[in-house]
């Protein structure tokens, strides 16, 4: 039988619950298996109530799951609040001793996670550490591969921590396999290690993605859920030599982000749509400059603060449209880890290209999951700087034409102070010099120039998944994270006889519609699904393709949609 | 050598006649040719406004940005290529009003630009209204009764910001405003020269001789140490009968690319894109 095993660990910020979850989650990658860990969280440090929850199969885990078939609570408010969720012949395991309630039923497992934290002179601190070997035993697997894990986590903080971890792991192994009695019936065999497998959050693969594309400069202000990406590429960047600034606002990341790229040197920024809001007027900066420009964008709930540590796709009706005037921008919208990367990197090669701006929109659900992933391969992107014309091109003395006239759109560009010639890039309306005009036919020319790039990004755009490609009449029409959530409720779906198929855009603008009717059937009945109020992607397919959407499954509480709940709602549709 | 013609640009100057920004040209062209830079070394970043005109009309690499972000961008501009010699310039809207967060983080990062800021205490290219550096009770359309705050002070602000070179300068004194560019140049780190140019068309009050009457040059004062920071808050608070102009302050500190191990020994836009240690990056994540 297939494995498909779903683990919650429920407790308050501060008590390490996304530590088991990646702790198991690095467990089954390395032995061969998927797992998916999605993150519920709340905006604080200390206290409340986050879960993490840990799906995991023997093939690439599409979706997250409802109900969980285990439950680890951490503390009293975890057994009230996630207990309804539990699957039927669940398992909780909960600390008993330490919030003082009776086991109430036999598959309830009382644990003593501090004690036997304190016992093996860990600290109540790693009573997570127990709960991580309580939740192995719990689904029958060995504890072998989690020793191998703390060591080499806890290597660098010497033996004594690397064996007080180890030791809380195998206490908690030890006693639920010692006092589950029937309860736990499980068995599973990791069998033998099976390397090559990478267990990658969203927002690592934005990074790496960064920084395989050449990545050289980041600027940026800290702001959920974006921040990881920063963090992550601050991490690397003496071995990767990239300057990170650590700018003032938004507004100077963007600015910041602009001077390095007018320099020559790759550059990002990453925020989440109230600080986008703020580097609007200098994405149109470089939309009126032709800066190339790489902006990753992790959508959360708004408008305003909304709810920072959550999920929504609401931000791309204002990224399309972001900015005064009319330019070319183009958007990505990655749906899991691996398109993520590549999305990235793409990103880079658009930008110098075209020599506008690039945004990958992203969402807290994506950046914040952690994905099983076959393997990234490099050789497949390569690096493409566009129009870069060499210095001997430039004359001494000279004032390069920076924004000369272009069938493409896309003018040859120079770098500062690598010829002797200069250029001038300009925000108001410039010549061909980049000298300020108000000249009404430069004006007119320029502006066509610079649409014209639209066209470009439009005929090279990915074109849409279809799965599966050749049959279904009903369509369920989607974009970024949801890829996988709307991929299993077709798979569901079509056990019930229900002739669906996904139609996913990762590269969302500008839209490219070749051959799109040939491909999904004239008579095709599209729902559109996405996690806002309006639809605004179905609204931005049928603006773009003329295709209406009026069937539309839409979420805006803040949460992950998975592939049961989309199965549920196409059947109320039906 | 370089020369006075080699910073001639083609551009038709857009100011108005008689304005103070003629002469600030003309000394920061005398102070690039006196450091014997050349165009092509040089990029200037400006704002918007009608100081922010002033890189299309000389020869130099130009990013002319937006309205008070001119710093952010300078600042991306130096990191990725310190080579470049970044000056920054703008007016005192551009800079204290909607760029004044900017400048508070550009003095502490001390990135070595060079901010000339053309102080005119004026909103000029939008017709004469009340600006950051107004006196209180500026009359103008945008304070028909009169500006109710006091003028904020750039210098006393970069002094407590421990700015790495604080200076003021003055259009109606070329050499001393042409020495004082120099010596921004030549300062490694944050250099920031206010400087006093009278709007022509706008600012009946701070008139070229009501300035002509005040200023002073500070170094021509015996004995003023301009790494004293308790005299530099002393004079950067001079303002009425006296006002000083030259190197009010200066503090040696260590810039942002001197302590940025990533461009020790090449800039980062010589650097190269590809790295072969990319394959060690993805085995982290086994």
């Amino acid at each position: 039988m297939a494995l498909d095993m779903n683990i919650r660990i429920g407790g308050q910020a501060g008590q390490g619950v996304q530590a088991v979850s990646y702790a198991v989650g690095k467990v089954f990658t390395r032995y061969g298996y998927y797992v998916l860990i999605h993150q519920d969280l709340e905006s604080r440090i200390r206290g409340g109530h986050n879960y993490a929850q840990i799906r995991i199969q023997d093939r690439p885990v599409l979706s997250i799951k409802d109900r969980p078939d285990v439950l680890i609570a951490l503390d009293e408010r975890s057994i009230e609040q996630d207990l309804p969720d539990l699957a039927e012949e669940g398992v909780l395991i909960f600390d008993g001793e330490s919030t003082g309630r009776p086991a109430k039923s036999p598959s309830h497992l009382s644990v003593p996670l501090e004690r036997l934290a304190n016992e093996v002179g860990g600290g109540k601190i790693m009573a997570n550490t127990v709960a991580t070997g309580a939740a192995l035993a719990s689904i029958g697997v060995e504890i072998e591969p989690l020793l191998d894990y703390l060591e080499e986590q806890f290597r660098d903080k010497g033996n004594e921590t690397v064996e007080k971890n180890q030791a809380c792991a195998s206490a908690g192994y030890r006693h639920v396999r010692e006092h589950s009695g029937r309860s736990v019936s499980r068995k599973i065999s990791l069998g033998t290690p099976q390397r090559g497998k990478l267990l990658l959050s969203g927002s690592e693969a934005m990074a790496i993605g960064s920084i395989f594309a050449g990545l050289k400069f980041y600027a940026g202000y800290p702001m959920s859920p974006s921040t990881a990406i920063m963090e992550y590429v601050a991490s690397q960047a003496r071995e990767y030599n990239i300057v990170v600034e650590p700018a003032e606002d938004e507004i100077a990341a963007l600015n910041m982000a602009i001077g390095a790229s007018f320099a020559g040197v790759r550059t990002m920024t990453a925020t989440s749509g109230g600080g986008f809001c703020l580097m609007v007027e200098a994405f149109g900066l470089a939309g009126m400059t032709e800066t190339p420009l790489v902006v990753a964008i992790g959508q959360r709930p708004g408008p305003a603060t909304g709810l920072p540590t959550r999920t929504e796709q609401g931000d791309l009706a204002f990224v399309v449209r972001a900015g005064h005037g009319d330019f070319a921008r183009a958007v990505l919208a990655p749906g899991n880890a691996e398109q993520a990367f590549y999305a990235m990197a793409r990103a880079f090669n658009l930008a110098d290209r075209y020599q506008t701006p690039v945004v990958v929109l992203a969402d807290q659900y994506l950046l914040d999951s952690y994905f099983t992933v076959e393997g990234l391969d490099p050789a497949v992107m390569t690096i493409d700087r566009g129009k870069i014309a060499h210095p001997v091109d430039a004359g001494p003395g000279q004032v390069f034409k920076r924004y000369a006239y272009d069938p493409s759109g896309v003018s040859p560009r120079i770098l500062p102070g690598q010829s002797e010639a200069v250029l001038y890039a300009c925000s108001d309306e410039h010549t061909e010099e980049g000298h300020i005009t108000e000249s009404a036919e430069v004006r007119t020319a320029m502006v066509r120039k610079r649409m014209k790039k639209l066209e470009g990004m439009r005929r090279e755009s990915t074109p849409p998944e279809v799965a599966p490609p050749d049959d279904g009449d009903l369509v369920l029409l989607g974009w970024g994270s949801t890829w996988g959530a709307m991929r299993e409720a077709v798979d569901l779906l079509r056990t019930e006889n229900i002739r669906a198929r996904m139609l996913h855009y990762c590269d969302v603008y500008p839209l490219g519609k070749q051959g799109l009717v040939e491909r999904i059937g004239e008579n095709a009945r599209v729902i559109g699904l996405e996690s806002n109020y309006t639809g605004q992607f179905a609204d931005l397919f049928h603006l773009e393709t003329g295709i209406p959407v009026t069937d539309r499954i839409l979420k805006y509480d803040g949460r992950p949609f998975s592939a049961e709940e989309i199965a549920g709602r196409v059947r109320t549709m039906l | 050598m370089v020369s006075i013609q080699d910073y001639e640009s083609k551009d038709p100057i857009a100011w108005c006649p008689g304005c103070g920004n003629f002469s600030l040209l003309n000394a920061l062209k005398e102070a690039l040719v006196g450091l014997g830079k050349r165009p092509h070394e040089i990029a200037i970043v400006s704002g918007i406004g009608q100081a922010s005109k002033i890189p299309h009309y000389l020869m130099c690499n130009a990013f002319n940005g937006l309205h008070g972000r001119t710093l952010p961008t300078a600042t991306g501009l130096k990191l990725a290529n310190h080579e470049l010699t970044v000056i920054a310039e703008g007016g005192d809207g551009d800079g204290y009003a909607e760029g004044g967060n900017h400048f508070i983080h550009a003095m502490r990062r001390n990135v070595d630009i060079t901010y000339l800021v053309h102080d005119n205490q004026v909103y000029g290219l939008t017709k004469g209204q009340t600006s950051p550096t107004s006196e209180k009770g500026y009359v103008s359309k945008t304070t028909p009764w009169g500006s109710t705050s006091p003028p904020e002070n750039p210098l006393l602000l970069a002094i407590a910001s421990d700015c790495s070179f604080v200076a003021r300068g003055f259009t109606g004194d070329i050499p001393h405003l042409t020495q004082l560019i120099k010596e921004g140049i030549r300062n490694r780190g944050f250099s920031f020269i206010d400087i006093l140019q009278p709007c022509v068309s706008f600012n009946r009050v701070n008139t070229f001789q009501w300035y002509k009457s005040r200023v002073y040059r500070i170094e021509e004062e015996e004995g003023y140490d301009a790494s004293d920071r308790t005299s530099a808050f002393q004079k950067a608070q001079e303002w009425g009968e006296r006002i000083p102009i030259g190197v009010l302050y200066r503090s040696a500190r260590p810039t942002r690319e001197e302590q940025e191990p990533v461009i020790a020994t090449t800039s980062l836009v010589k650097q190269p894109l590809a790295t072969a240690a990319f394959p060690r990056l993805l085995k982290t994540f086994e």
